[in-house]
């Protein structure tokens, strides 16, 4: 089906028209251009929440809660689940769904597994259009799971108005909480399986570190959750609501929309550059400066800057 | 540059709890460059078809080893056909061979039992994934 009418299609609340332009965006990204060109103005409308930190930290299950919560009040939910893929095999295992069983026939609920596909910083190359994708097709609120994190995936910082950085009681002292990279993204922390031991003391660590912080602006509140027995999850879903009006009372929405803005046309261009460049590798002249590098005729440098020259004439570039 | 993937939905319909085969075989498929979507226990007919909607996979892979294949891969194939979802579907697990017949009749294109070699589940899925659009 052309992408014209799969489009007229979501914009109608049609649930396959939805996973089909997703599968789009992601096998191809000349297509994922057709299909924002599109898409992009119906967009703008949704309340979106990342959702980050370490593997085995309740990520997917507190976004299952979450979500029944949202629903409760009224909103219809779009979730994002990315997970890696193997850099061996370039295949994946998306589980998310595991900890989502109750909200897969809810029809106000759209829930899509994404693989990396050898994306760095947490999501996958094509997770910002794929929340479009459900920005346009009605959903209120956009809830995005990133891949287990180390320490350094925050793009979530720049995809979602607000990010929540979970973490469970044992996994370090304040040197941790000190550190930067994930630390540092959080607009709202989450210490959930707070039922077990050590959780005060994780709470109490992770606001004395807020409290080395900068004092102006929002301060990111430090939330108690256990989302098995599904304790916390009402006021965690508040704070997500107030984070989200104090954005748009400090007039910070748009400010927001230009970062996106500004990551989005970077990881493009550079998408469309490593494209390039792979296309360039096919040819001879390519062969013939490898050849040369080995005979130490050129340097890499000065080879590379003869690649972009090539690239810059255009050579290998289509759409 | 075009990176499309063989997106499978693994998926335990019904109520046996069985579900060593299935891992494993989610692993090889995995291995074998897939994206493998696994959605766990328990499922019910509609969640699956939903899943596989949502997820807009190009086969599903259903284990089974509680008998009720005859009632509950029907009832699969049925919603299937009534959401137009064009993946392929096969089935693992405790399936009588007498069975199998009937199964293939209502659109469940491979069966495989127990030591069935992951090669020929990979080799399958690969074929019949191609037919999707």
């Amino acid at each position: 089906m052309r992408e014209e009418d799969l489009t007229a299609k979501l914009l109608k609340g049609d649930r396959r028209a939805a996973a089909k332009l997703i599968t789009t965006i992601e096998n191809n990204p000349r297509d994922a251009k057709k299909v924002m060109r599109e898409v992009y103005r119906h967009t703008g409308r949704a309340q979106i929440v990342g959702i980050t930190g370490p593997p085995g930290s309740g990520k997917s299950t507190l976004i299952d809660r979450l979500t029944s919560e949202f629903r409760k009040r009224g909103k219809t939910v779009g979730v994002i689940a990315v997970d890696v893929s193997s850099p061996f095999s370039g295949g994946a295992f998306l589980g998310d769904r595991i900890r989502m069983k109750n909200l897969s026939t809810d029809s106000g609920v759209f829930i899509r597994s994404m693989a990396t596909r050898g994306c760095m910083g947490g999501l996958a190359r094509a997770t910002c259009d794929a929340i479009k994708i459900l920005d346009a097709f009605g959903k209120d609120v956009i809830l995005v799971e990133t891949v287990g994190t180390g320490q350094d995936e925050v793009d979530i910082i720049n995809a979602a108005h607000t990010s929540i950085v979970v973490t469970v009681p044992g996994l370090g002292d304040e040197i941790q909480a000190i550190k930067a990279g994930t630390m540092e993204i959080a607009d709202i922390f989450v210490v959930n399986k707070a039922d077990r031991e050590g959780a005060d003391m994780a709470v109490s660590e992770l606001r004395a570190m807020l409290d080395l912080a900068d004092k102006r602006g929002w301060k990111p509140p430090v939330v108690m959750t256990a989302a098995i027995e599904g304790t916390g999850i009402a006021g965690l879903v508040d704070r997500i609501n107030e984070h989200y009006k104090y954005l748009k009372d400090n007039d910070l929405l748009k400010p927001w929309l230009k970062r996106r803005a500004e990551m989005e046309i970077v990881n493009i261009a550079k998408d469309i550059v490593a494209r390039d460049v792979a296309e360039m590798k096919k040819s001879d002249a390519y062969k013939k400066l490898l050849e040369e590098i080995v005979e130490k005729k050129i340097d890499p440098h000065s080879a590379a800057d003869k690649i972009m020259k090539m690239v810059k004439k255009g050579a290998g570039r289509k759409g | 540059m075009e990176e499309k993937k063989i997106r499978i939905l693994m998926a335990k319909p019904g109520l046996d709890g069985h579900d060593r085969g299935i891992k494993v075989v989610s692993r090889a498929l995995r291995d074998a460059g897939m994206e493998v979507i696994y959605t766990g226990l328990h499922q019910t007919p509609e969640q699956i078809v939903e899943a596989a909607i949502q997820e807009d996979v190009d086969a599903i892979g259903l284990s089974i080893l509680s008998g009720a294949h005859t009632t509950l891969f029907p009832k699969i194939m049925e919603l299937l056909k009534k959401n137009k979802v064009e993946a392929a579907v096969f089935g693992g697990g405790i399936i009588p061979e007498e069975d199998v017949p009937a199964m293939k009749k209502i659109g469940v294109s491979g069966v495989f039992g127990p030591g069935t070699n992951t090669e020929d589940i990979i080799k399958f899925v690969k074929e019949n994934a191609k037919k999707k659009k």
